[in-house]
């Protein structure tokens, strides 16, 4: 599977990734809309009602002000704020997809996100790179957000 | 009334950087041996514990509560904060407090690991997440991703290079200046001279941090005890004086971090100046947490000892080399000498050691005053802990 730039799945595509080898989050009540919406192509992040603060991961309470959050879709683009290559991994499943970019992507929504680009060739992508989410699936509960350059 | 300012006035460390014969609570026990021995005082005097754990044991094994009752000590103060390799300098803030409102009066510390022995060198890129496919709390966000514990400080040093033109051969700087001192250390576990150049050309793990820019793996413990400088005054040891303390963080899973470009220092230097009632020019000696080069540069600009993006060019000149204005890390380092998971103990012992004129060949001249600063996590949780040779 590729998903290097201008070769890979539409934004927000999700796809079938084959069996799924990589450690996966444990689901809860706060977290399982996250997973699940990733699961059918969107990406979510939460919003305040009460001081409009926007925050990723999701939690039970608003981190500036404690009030509860509530759901917002983002369009699933953002920029690289910064990155690294992993080049060393002993984890078999990732060792199997050296080298990658591991990521934090700055939405344009406005938080920041922390994801990889697996297959991603590593010479194309710098701080400032335009990214898009595309989404693998591990179960019928959970997707896993992923990134890539925008074509 | 007496003197309650808080001294330390015993250190230990167990074997290093190799020690197959030990397991992590024997390093906990011999570390403790030795610091009992070093300050003098019977085991009995000793009612307050603090101790984060971190052999790999889990808390039933090597935590405060297990560790307590396995040496033995009648405490009425005890801590286990753990927030990494920073967790030592958090404790002496705790006991500083402990100490001057007489919750305790003589307070033993302790940390021991076999890392080395018990895992390799896998700590670093042995990926975080190898047991159970599923992994709870908000390090379930990054464990679909293969990240590594030297990609989270590579994010920061790629940010700072953006941000301040940052380079890869002023990062080396740092290993080549750490390792100078590690060849005074019969102990370390690298001791033989590297240059900028050996840096660059080692093998990258995970951009930009080669493998020079990274800590050892090794086995280690270590362990000091804090009193009352009323107590101290009957004890062998000139005692060092705990100047100022303080303790913050921005963040605790790297993807929670929103600047790149440093840390909780920021919000702790003016804490921990204030309370020492110095500046920066009044600091002879640092003991930075090396667990990467970078972690340096930004503990550096963060506790204000140079502007920010100044750290690179400052570090390239030789300031923190032997002889240079603010000489680092004199045992050596993470970098180079001993680094079993959680260092920030070490910190505080080799501070201790320069403070008393102990520090053999690689003894810094009229070392007064030295900070101790870690940095726990993902350059997460930072403690600052200034140390003196003479009463405040
Ligand atoms: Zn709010």
């Amino acid at each position: 599977m590729s998903a290097g730039a201008g070769a890979g799945p539409a934004v927000g595509e999700v796809v079938d990734v084959g069996e799924w080898a990589k450690p996966l989050p444990g689901l809860d009540a706060v977290n399982g809309p996250y997973w699940k919406a990733a699961r059918e192509g969107r990406l979510l992040i939460q919003e305040c009602p009460t001081c409009g603060h926007r925050q990723w991961y999701p939690r039970a309470l608003c981190t500036a002000c404690g009030a509860d959050p509530v759901w917002l879709e983002t369009t699933g683009r953002g920029v690289v704020h910064t990155f690294t290559v992993i080049r060393q991994q002993g984890m078999p499943a990732f060792k199997a997809e050296l080298p990658y970019v591991v990521a934090m992507v700055e939405l344009a929504e406005g938080p920041l996100v922390f994801g990889s680009m697996p297959g991603v060739d590593p010479d194309l992508v710098a701080i400032g790179t335009p990214v898009e989410v595309w989404f693998g699936v591990a179960d019928d509960d959970t997707g896993v957000p992923f990134w890539r350059p925008v074509p | 009334m007496a003197d309650r300012t808080p001294v330390i006035v015993g250190i230990g460390l167990s074997d290093f950087p190799r020690a197959p014969h030990l397991d992590g609570v024997q390093h906990h026990v011999l570390a403790a041996q030795r610091a009992i021995a070093d300050a003098g005082i019977d085991k009995s005097s000793i009612d307050g514990y603090v101790n984060a754990g971190g052999s790999g044991g889990g808390d039933m094994v090597d935590g405060a509560i297990a560790m307590a009752e396995y040496l033995g000590i009648d405490h009425r103060y005890l801590d286990g904060t753990m927030t990494g390799g920073s967790s030592f300098e958090f404790h002496v803030q705790h006991l500083a407090s402990a100490i001057r409102t007489g919750l305790c009066d003589t307070a033993l510390v302790t940390y021991g690991s076999n890392q080395l022995s018990r895992m390799g060198r896998a700590l670093g890129t042995g990926g975080m997440h190898r047991g159970p496919s599923r992994i709870a709390g908000p390090m379930g966000y990054e464990a679909p991703y293969g990240n590594s514990l030297v990609g989270s400080y590579a994010m920061h040093a790629r940010r700072h290079m953006h941000e301040y033109g940052t380079t890869s051969e002023q990062l080396a700087e740092i290993a080549v200046g750490v390792r100078e001192f590690a060849a005074l250390n019969p102990n370390a576990m690298y001791r033989d001279p590297i240059t900028v150049d050996d840096v660059l050309a080692s093998k990258m793990i995970a951009d930009p941090l080669h493998m020079l820019d990274c800590c050892a793996i090794t086995d280690g413990g270590g362990a000091f005890v804090m009193t009352t400088a009323e107590r101290a005054k009957d004890l062998p040891q000139a005692p060092v004086y705990v100047l100022g303390a303080a303790a913050a963080m921005t963040h605790w899973n790297v993807c929670q971090q929103t600047d790149f470009t440093t840390c909780a220092g920021e919000k702790i230097a003016p804490i921990v100046f204030g309370q020492a009632g110095l500046t920066h020019d009044d600091v002879d000696l640092l003991m930075f947490y090396d667990s990467f080069t970078i972690t340096c540069l930004i503990l550096l600009e963060s506790l204000g000892f140079v502007g920010k993006g100044e750290g690179g060019p400052f570090v390239a000149e030789g300031n923190l080399k032997r002889g240079g204005k603010w000489p680092m890390n004199t045992d050596g380092g993470g970098l180079s000498s001993c680094h079993p998971g959680m260092r920030g103990i070490f910190l505080i012992v080799e501070a201790v050691r320069q403070l008393r004129g102990q520090g053999g060949a690689a003894q810094v001249p009229d070392c007064e005053v030295a900070i101790a600063a870690g940095s726990g996590g993902w350059l997460s949780a930072i403690g600052a802990v200034l140390l003196g040779k003479e009463a405040p």
